[in-house]
């Protein structure tokens, strides 16, 4: 291979911090104009090193060389003027600015706003990412949102794109438009870093992957060569069983929602319109949908969190729209929430505080008010142990762990509590391959002992792995469900766009 | 460079060293403000930490003094301890630690002269009742309009001073003291008078209603679903809610606890070691309570080491000023500080500090 070719060159980087190497001696390449991935589990140490190579941390070993020159960014302003740019997983935008206004914030030193309008108008036409500069960014959706981070790269001219899990929030139709505006960079010569959990675009993709494991790189591919089972499995060095589905006869209805409209929270939220669906026993329902929705609503109407008029919500024939997460955890309403740190879980507080924390009714955790700390911790145990949440023991605090390994416990915990109704919102967010393929194991034995599941995912491949029936939200409103199987990636893509396939078809 | 760096968990062992340094680091301090101040330093520590416990010249005053001080602070403390674990703040403790004196020696005041065996414990009760309503207030205005309870709490304290001046003047004036503000002496009506139990020792029923509160606190922390509540919301608001606590139900019953127990504290007092309502009632028991609070961990044992911690340096700082002529304000400045420390010295269990070497740019 010709060195000259060499865009980025990293060479044994190492970084620690306490308690935990997150790169050891890591080195690889990234050839010009190659669409590059980056593979590994969570807590592999890809997020230390894109931080690396973008100088927001400095390794404690090691060195890396971009373009012939020693590179060794002590800030990102550094990393940027070398031609390094990153788009981030988390969109670091201002709701109440304008597209230009985001942008010129983001810039050492920002042109003139007429000029600077002209330029985004240019950049985003000449790659295929319609972007209006005057707009507000809190009116866009989240792939608009994440064009505008990308056209800030952009207007830098970089000769290395680093993308970190790009089309978490993306339906297919817009992964389509991203991968060919990433094609196109690629053809003229910007090498890309490509981070993701989705093995199937990485193969559609990439033209190279390192993979990752615990801080070092153990191995590399051709994705396009290699099957993405392989790749999962080099990434966890174990073999991979996926979970199967086997569809048994639909039970009774027992939960479902009925002409369900909820004005907007706040400014920045979804309102709900006309929202009406039911869930059988045994049966798992999957709503699908790009973030930002309405899915974070329509969960606390679910969970009880956001109350609701009586008969809006019935479970069992009761109205419950009225009754609250306690009440609704009488019945067996149980929920498990997106958002592990705060919401799912209180971060500061041990795993067995966490298990209190929902268990205590159910589990009988704590009769007559008092808290029976023997039983709450022989119930986190058990959790730990079902779920095989890999931690020191349930004394240790929920935001010690990493995101899989509480995202286990989380759902472990709900989901033994036999619960009639379990609502799961992103069951495997941010979660390992591994972990995943876990979780959504006890899901559908749950749904198989006879409970009614409701998922609520971006995740499509998830979806359709493991719901019977599939409906999706976008803005606010829902499309009809209709049955997983026979269902297509295109499908799926209308419904998540808001529309029936089936109307398409026949108009 | 120095960075700090966040815990992936708190440390369990700088949330106890923390204190500690705090009243190393307060001595230190002092110490050097003293001697800027022209006294030696040395001796001015020993005045405010050591002689009010063990001189024997002034030992034997100000030991039952320590009680008597840390009584109220120690009371309304725990009260509000429980709502800073919830994250809802009560900062008029004063207001109504004033409104429970009031309500308490008014119901004396208005059955003197009769002797009634059971007035006590009815004053108490009252006391409770009128330290409960003010925080009432707040409560309510908060969980019906989204009101800043930090705000409406504070300035119900000044609206309470202007309502005790006014008694003590008006309404609750002694009609036998020859016009002069304050009210009859609750010393000299002895239904109503919250004597010490144990002559000498210092302690009354307010410093025995203090312990029962660390205790029942502690064992409402530690072992109830409603004390875990507590804890949860001030940690994660949101998991809170999902857990099925009412947030409305939450600062009411943290808003009510705090305002019985300061309406409880004034009632103590005015009915014990001050015995009677006058113009300047209010020591600042209440404020001084946030800080007892706070340097206590937010743990009842804790508070109650800090109570007696914080009236340690009071008794020790009027030996200081009277002994040393140290001015008050120095003294104030003293006590400011140990909170000032002790915030500080907490960023540690929540971070550690990073010293960089090498190649950092």
């Amino acid at each position: 291979m010709n060195s000259t070719d060499d865009l980025l060159v990293i060479d044994g980087v190492t970084k620690a911090y306490p308690g935990v190497v997150a790169n050891s001696n890591v080195s690889f390449r990234i050839r010009k104009g190659e669409v590059h991935a980056l593979l590994g589990e969570n807590g592999a140490g890809k997020s230390t090193l894109v931080k690396t190579i973008y100088g927001l941390v400095t390794p404690d070993k090691g060195t890396m060389v971009l373009d012939g020159q020693p590179y060794a960014p002590p800030e990102p302003s550094a990393a940027r003027q070398a031609g390094v740019a990153m788009v981030f997983q988390h969109f670091s935008l201002f709701d109440a600015l304008t597209v230009a206004e985001n942008i010129a914030l983001g810039m050492e030193t920002p042109p003139k706003r007429r000029v600077l309008a002209r330029q985004i108008r240019e950049v985003s036409e000449a790659y295929g990412l319609p972007l209006s500069p005057n707009r507000r960014v809190g009116d866009l959706s989240a792939g608009e949102r994440q064009r505008v981070e990308i056209v800030r790269c952009l207007l830098q001219n970089p000769r290395l794109l680093i993308m970190d899990e790009p089309t978490s929030v993306l339906t297919p139709q817009e992964v389509e438009i991203l991968f060919r505006t990433l094609r196109q960079l690629s053809a003229e010569g910007t090498a890309i870093l490509y981070i993701s959990h989705k093995l199937d675009e990485i193969r559609a993709l990439c033209d190279t992957a390192t993979i990752l494991r615990h801080g070092q790189v153990v191995g590399d591919c051709v994705p396009r060569d290699t099957s993405a089972r392989d790749m999962a499995e080099m990434m966890v060095a174990a073999k991979l069983d996926t979970p199967v589905k086997h569809p048994g006869a639909p039970g009774a209805e027992i939960f479902s929602v009925n002409g369900l409209s909820l004005p907007a929270a706040s400014q920045f939220g979804t309102a709900l319109k006309e929202i009406g669906f039911s869930v059988a026993k045994g049966e798992i329902l999957g709503i699908g949908g790009v973030a930002g929705n309405g899915q974070d609503e329509l969960f606390a109407v679910l969970s009880g969190e956001t109350r609701t008029a009586p008969d809006s919500v019935t479970f069992e024939g009761q109205a419950v729209g009225r009754l609250g997460p306690h009440e609704r955890r009488v019945l067996g309403i149980l929920s498990a929430p997106e958002e592990r740190l705060g919401h799912a879980a209180a971060p500061d507080m041990s795993l067995t505080d966490n298990a209190l924390m929902t268990a205590a009714l159910r589990m009988r955790l704590a009769p007559g008010g008092w808290i029976d700390w023997r039983r709450v911790r022989e119930y986190a145990e058990h959790v730990i142990k079902a779920f095989d949440v890999r931690t020191p023991g349930p004394g240790t605090a929920a935001g010690a762990l990493s995101g899989g390994n509480l995202q286990k416990f989380v759902v472990g915990r709900e989901v033994l509590q036999n619960p009639g109704l379990l609502i799961v919102n992103q069951p495997t967010w941010g979660v390992d391959a591994a972990a995943a393929a876990h979780i959504r194991k006890a899901l559908i034995k749950l749904a198989e002992g006879g409970a009614a599941l409701i998922v609520i995912s971006q995740d499509l491949d998830e979806l359709m792995e493991i719901s019977d029936r599939i409906t999706a939200i976008c803005d606010g409103r829902m499309v009809r469900p209709r049955p997983a199987q026979g269902l297509t990636m295109n499908d799926l893509g209308l419904m998540l766009g808001g529309r029936d396939p089936e109307e398409e078809a026949a108009a | 460079m120095i960075r700090l760096e966040r815990r992936p968990a708190p440390s369990k062992s700088w949330t106890y060293l923390a204190p500690l340094l705090a009243v190393l680091a307060t001595m230190i301090a002092g110490a050097i403000m003293f001697a800027l101040l022209g006294k030696d330093p040395f001796l001015a520590i020993k005045t405010i930490f050591w002689d009010p416990i063990f001189s024997p010249q002034f030992g034997s005053y100000s030991r039952p003094q320590l009680l008597i001080k840390a009584g109220p602070l120690i009371l309304i403390a725990i009260g509000l301890s429980l709502g800073f674990r919830a994250g809802i703040w009560n900062i008029g403790a004063e207001g109504q630690y004033i409104m429970g004196a009031l309500a308490g020696a008014g119901l004396a005041l208005a059955l003197y002269p009769m002797e009634l065996p059971i007035l006590l414990p009815l004053m108490v009760i009252a006391g409770a009742l009128g330290g409960w309503a003010w925080a009432m207030i707040p409560g309510l205005l908060r969980t019906m309009f989204n009101t800043n309870e930090i705000l409406v709490s504070l300035l119900l304290v000044y609206v309470a001073e202007q309502i005790l001046s006014a008694a003590a003047v008006g309404f609750l004036r002694n009609p036998e003291g020859g016009g002069f503000p304050g009210s009859r002496n609750l010393q000299g009506y002895p239904s109503a008078h919250n004597a010490e139990i144990i002559a000498n020792s210092g302690i009354h029923w307010g410093v025995v209603a203090a312990l029962i509160a660390v205790i029942a606190a502690y064992v409402l922390l530690q072992r109830h679903v409603l004390g875990f509540h507590i804890k949860l919301a001030g940690e994660a608001p949101r998991a809170a809610k999902l857990a099925g606590v009412n947030p409305a139900r939450l600062i009411l019953f943290c808003m009510g606890v705090s305002g019985t127990l300061a309406g409880m504290a004034g009632l103590f007092e005015v009915a014990g070691p001050a015995g009677k309502i006058s113009i300047d009632f209010g020591a600042g028991y209440g404020f001084t309570a946030i800080i007892v609070a706070f340097l206590g961990r937010l743990h009842p044992v804790g508070i109650l080491l800090a109570g007696l911690l914080m009236a340690l340096t009071y008794i020790g700082g009027e030996l200081a000023q009277l002994m040393l002529s140290l001015p008050a304000a120095a003294i104030q400045a003293f006590q400011g500080m140990l909170l000032f420390f002790l915030l500080a010295f907490d960023v540690f269990s929540h971070y550690r500090l990073r010293i960089a070497t090498g190649r950092a740019a």
